[in-house]
């Protein structure tokens, strides 16, 4: 019944459009030697906090946890609060373990889910080519303080994400906003690993 | 020819028209009704019903292999994209998601009917306060983010309660869009054939269209590496067509050889043409009277009874020879008439012999023994007969084979070496060698007899290991435990399902089982369904409720509008049925778990064991059901077929003694001397003692079929011994040299049909040719030394 699942999960999204935020374009040199910092590192532990702002909801829902990265594609998001749950990204397989239940899910079929993790875990590998892949990069500020912004190229892309806008220092990364098309979004605030 | 004659070619002729017409009117089969038992006991009928019709039986599992993951997924999309609308699948699936639309409009509508979670609490202020928050907690995560356009119809979750509810059963892992093994070496996909397993010209029909399907889907993929890319089939019903064709080819190569070899050695015996047309009649009359009686007495002949014919022509041919070569004492007209005064009342003492031999498999409980004996004796005595009264009416007059005597004088040469031997010397030879057979025998008692129905299977072992893999792969039941809820309707078993899954639940939770499915799980009983409905509260209520339910959360009742109206929707809903299933995905997982026979409804509920290739404690099971006070049953299938055929074998291994006493007690009789009898009979029981013990030594466990061949050693020795003690005890006994000679050639005969069964891929065969080849040349060998042929040869 994966399929099913899968299948409702994905075709629930809803969507209305917003107009993605344009930057001026930044020093592409910049680009490159963030992304070259990025790459050096093989490992990442950062805390998150996490807003969603949901039109649903009369306020936002805040969620926090842990991020880990490890270098070539493995990324793991483990949030801790209000609900424990692990969110583990391993070459083009998203396994989801909450509550004892353990879904597997291949991007492949499911492009829709693809912004949400390869934005970040692509971003941390220093990866640009993987970035050019899926997404129109708009790099703007300087090495020291750096604005990524990701367009999604491909329409099963778009379906679901209107942007990516990464803050970063150097090779830190501070904030992930993921803006979806129907105008909800979500802001994820990094700060280094205090947890044991 | 002799005017007298030709009644008795008219009873013949108009035997064997009989047995043709009947032969060509018989319902042949190919199924498992083999291994049907006489009178099942309603757990055995379950068995075979299971066998035969059971999901299980009815599932093809697809491999897609070599080439690489690129060119291995649009290869299995292509292929179950040219399945899926094939009228001999009923459902096609390789994970791909194209029913899912009608899956999630389904579910969705009728969400209150169908998930656990609701019951008169659901919807109580708390209930839905804590329901509600839950659901604004999911939303925090990506997963969750996609359900949140559902947030206002349905706040409290159902949608994905029903998901978990249906996702207990463990998926296959998915890559590019399509199941691939756990190792991602192979694409998987199952099809399950609208037919049943046991229909293995509609298994291959559906096989056939499965290979057509891969071909074109390789062929259109732009893949390059599609071209290498390989379909491997697994499955009941892929290995019930493997096996018939096995069973089929072995059969008629190795009729085709062993008759030309037969053929080849008559002639070169014979040297005669017309006496080699007339030494095969007494054959095939027997093969087409044999059939037909099959046919006759079962109704439906099995193909693996035709399998058999070859064992005919081991002993049938024999009487010919015996008839050529004996009747060549006498020469000129009188010769057959001497030969049926002097020699046919020793052939009709041998084939009453075996006769008796075979009469052991008549009462067997296992169908395919019954038809086999009831083949080979019909199919002796037709032959015997033939021989007897048809072959000296159609004899030409002088008519004369080439003089064999030399054969028996050189073979009487090499076993000349034996006459130094002195009778006590033979005679402790023949205990020794008893006496280690004994041992042997005994050493290996516990491991003697293979008590598994699988050791009667074509199918290899690598086969096998293949399927269990592919099933583990695709968490496909094997379905070798189930438990099962029947009754005179759907409710009634539904309503049993939901009781067994509550026990089931538990026993889960306790790692008893890892799992399991049920027709429930897809549709619950109306009861069940009725029960949710009546807990749904009042328009009315509901707001009040859920205006108290959301104080303090983030989100406003009156966003909640959609799901106040959905609620009072269902309240006025008509139940879920059956019928309303069809078209989604749901109605084949439904319909594979219940079984509708006569008057009768079963639900299967097919149990996963907690560890892989674990076994499941069915006691357990049983016990826990029983506490509940749960009406089913639990059966492990593999344990009741190695059951039905443990018990098969015990009853041949009994009802053969009781041939081979019967067999004792009509020797009696016949020869008067328990001294003869006992010469007789002493060569046929060394040389069954020695092939059992040669067979334990060379590691290979005895099954019903070498039991079967062991019989053959006694009904085709007996023919051997008896000719000795007629030569031993007669005084007109005739030219010993040309009775070798005959014996010789008729041993020959029989070793090269059943020796070529052992080059046969099929285990049943080669159980009969590995026995019968040995055995037929041991027990000549011991009856000619026992009776001191060897002097009387040159005597």
């Amino acid at each position: 019944m994966q399929r099913v699942l899968a299948l409702i999960l994905l075709g629930i999204c809803c969507s209305s459009g917003s107009e993605p935020v344009r930057a001026a374009p930044g020093d592409l040199r910049d680009l490159d030697q963030v992304m070259a910092m990025l790459a050096m590192r093989q490992h990442a532990r950062v805390e998150f906090i996490e807003q969603q702002f949901l039109s649903v909801l009369s306020h936002p829902i805040e969620s926090s946890g842990e991020l880990r990265y490890d270098a070539p594609d493995r990324l793991e998001k483990r949030t801790l609060k209000p609900r424990a749950e692990t969110l583990l990204l391993m070459g083009e397989v998203l396994t989801v373990e909450r509550a004892g239940h353990r879904r597997v899910i291949d991007l492949h079929a499911y492009p829709q889910v693809l912004p949400f993790v390869e934005s970040i875990r692509a971003t941390l590998a220093g990866d640009r080519k993987a970035l050019e892949r899926l997404f129109r990069l708009d790099f703007t500020g300087s090495v020291s303080r750096w604005t990524l912004t990701l367009v999604p190229l491909e329409s099963n892309i778009k379906q679901s994400v209107n942007q990516v806008r990464i803050d970063g220092a150097a090779d830190q990364l501070l904030k992930v906003e993921i803006r979806q098309l129907d105008g909800d979004r979500s802001l994820m605030t990094l700060r280094p690993s205090v947890l044991p | 020819m002799n005017v007298r004659r030709i009644p008795v070619l008219v009873v013949w002729l108009g035997c064997v028209v009989l047995a043709v017409i009947v032969i060509a009117r018989a319902h042949y089969s190919t199924d498992l009704s083999a291994f049907l038992p006489a009178h099942p006991t309603p757990t055995q009928q379950l068995l075979v019903d299971q066998l035969r019709d059971g999901p299980a039986s009815r599932l093809i599992l697809i491999a897609i292999e070599q080439g690489n993951a690129a060119s291995r997924a649009p290869v299995s999309a292509g292929l179950v994209d040219r399945l899926r609308n094939d009228p001999e699948f009923s459902s096609v699936n390789n994970g791909e998601t194209v029913a899912a639309q009608a899956d999630r409009e389904f579910l969705f509508q009728h969400r209150y009917l169908l998930s656990e979670a609701v019951n008169t609490q659901r919807f109580t202020a708390a209930g839905l306060n804590a329901a509600i928050r839950e659901t604004i907690d999911n939303l925090a995560s990506p997963e969750g983010l996609l359900f949140k356009s559902l947030l206002p119809r349905d706040p409290t979750g159902e949608l994905m309660n029903i998901i978990d509810q249906l996702q207990r059963s463990s998926q296959p892992e998915s890559r590019d869009g399509v199941w691939v093994s756990s190792d991602g070496a192979r694409a998987l996909a199952v099809a399950q054939t609208q037919a049943s397993g046991s229909d293995t010209d509609a298994q291959s029909r559906a096989i056939d269209a499965i290979r057509a399907a891969f071909a074109a889907a390789a062929a259109e993929s732009l893949q390059t590496a599609a071209n290498s890319v390989q379909l491997r089939l697994s499955g009941p019903g892929v290995f019930a067509v493997a096996a018939r064709a096995k069973i089929e080819r072995a059969a008629v190569r190795l009729s085709i050889a062993s008759s030309i070899l037969v053929v080849t050695l008559l002639l070169f015996v014979y040297r005669s043409l017309p006496a080699l047309g007339l030494g095969l009649l007494p054959v095939a009359t027997g093969a087409l009277v044999g059939i037909g009686a099959v046919a006759l007495g079962f109704g439906a002949v099995h193909g693996i009874t035709l399998g058999f014919g070859i064992t005919l022509i081991g002993e049938s041919v024999d009487y010919s020879i015996y008839f050529f070569v004996q009747s060549r004492q006498a020469q000129g007209d009188g010769a057959a008439r001497s030969w049926q005064q002097s020699w046919w009342p020793t052939i009709r003492l041998g084939m009453l012999t075996s006769v008796c031999g075979f009469a052991s498999l008549l009462p067997s409980g296992f169908s395919g023994l019954q038809q086999l004996g009831l083949y080979s004796i019909s199919g002796l005595i037709a032959a015997a007969l033939v021989t007897r009264h048809v072959l000296p009416a159609l004899l030409p007059p002088g008519f004369t084979i080439r003089d064999v005597r030399p054969l028996g004088l050189r073979t009487g040469d090499v076993l000349q070496r034996v006459q130094d031997l002195s009778g006590s010397a033979i005679l402790l030879c023949a205990a020794v060698l008893a006496t280690l057979a004994l041992a042997v025998l005994h050493h290996d008692r516990a491991s003697l007899w293979n008590r598994e129905l699988s050791a009667l299977s074509p199918i290899s072992a690598a086969e096998q290991d293949y399927d269990a893999k592919l099933r583990a792969d695709l968490g496909a039941a094997d379905v070798r435990d189930l438990v099962i809820v029947s009754g005179p309707d759907v409710e009634t078993i539904l309503r049993g399902a939901e009781q067994a899954s509550r026990a089931l639940h538990a026993l889960a939770d306790e790692k008893i089982i890892g799992g399991f499915e049920s027709p429930a799980a897809y549709l619950p009983s109306l009861a069940t369904q009725e029960s949710r409905r009546s807990s749904l509260p009042s328009a009315a209520e509901l707001r009040a409720n859920l205006n108290k339910a959301v104080e303090g959360l983030p989100l406003r009742a009156d966003r909640l509008q959609p799901f106040l109206e959905d609620v009072e929707a269902t309240r006025h809903a008509a139940l879920v049925t059956p019928r309303d299933l069809a078209g989604t995905s749901l109605a084949a997982g439904f319909d594979a778990l219940v079984l509708h026979q006569k008057d009768q409804w079963n639900a299967l509920l097919p149990l996963r064991s907690s560890a892989a290739g674990g076994k499941i404690d069915s006691s357990k099971v049983a016990a826990a059901l029983q506490h509940d006070k749960v009406d089913a049953r639990v059966l492990d299938l593999k344990q009741e077929s190695d059951d039905l055929y443990d018990n098969y074998l015990a009853e041949a291994i009994r009802f053969s003694l009781a041939g081979f006493l019967a067999l004792t007690v009509l020797l009696l009789i016949a020869l008067r001397s328990p001294l003869r009898v006992a010469r007789v009979l002493a060569p046929l029981v060394l040389a069954v003692l020695t092939v059992a013990a040669g067979l334990a030594i060379a590691g290979v466990q005895l099954t019903i079929l070498h039991l079967v061949g062991m019989l053959l050693i006694v009904a085709v020795g007996s023919n051997y011994a008896l000719f000795f003690d007629r030569q031993a005890n007669s005084e007109e006994a005739g030219d010993a040299a040309l009775t070798l000679a005959a014996l010789v050639i008729a041993n020959a005969s029989t070793v090269i049909c059943f020796g070529l069964l052992s080059f046969s891929q099929v285990p049943v065969l080669v159980a009969l040719g590995a026995t019968v080849a040995p055995g037929t040349f041991l027990a000549l060998l011991f009856a000619a030394i026992g009776f001191g042929a060897v002097r009387s040869a040159h005597a």
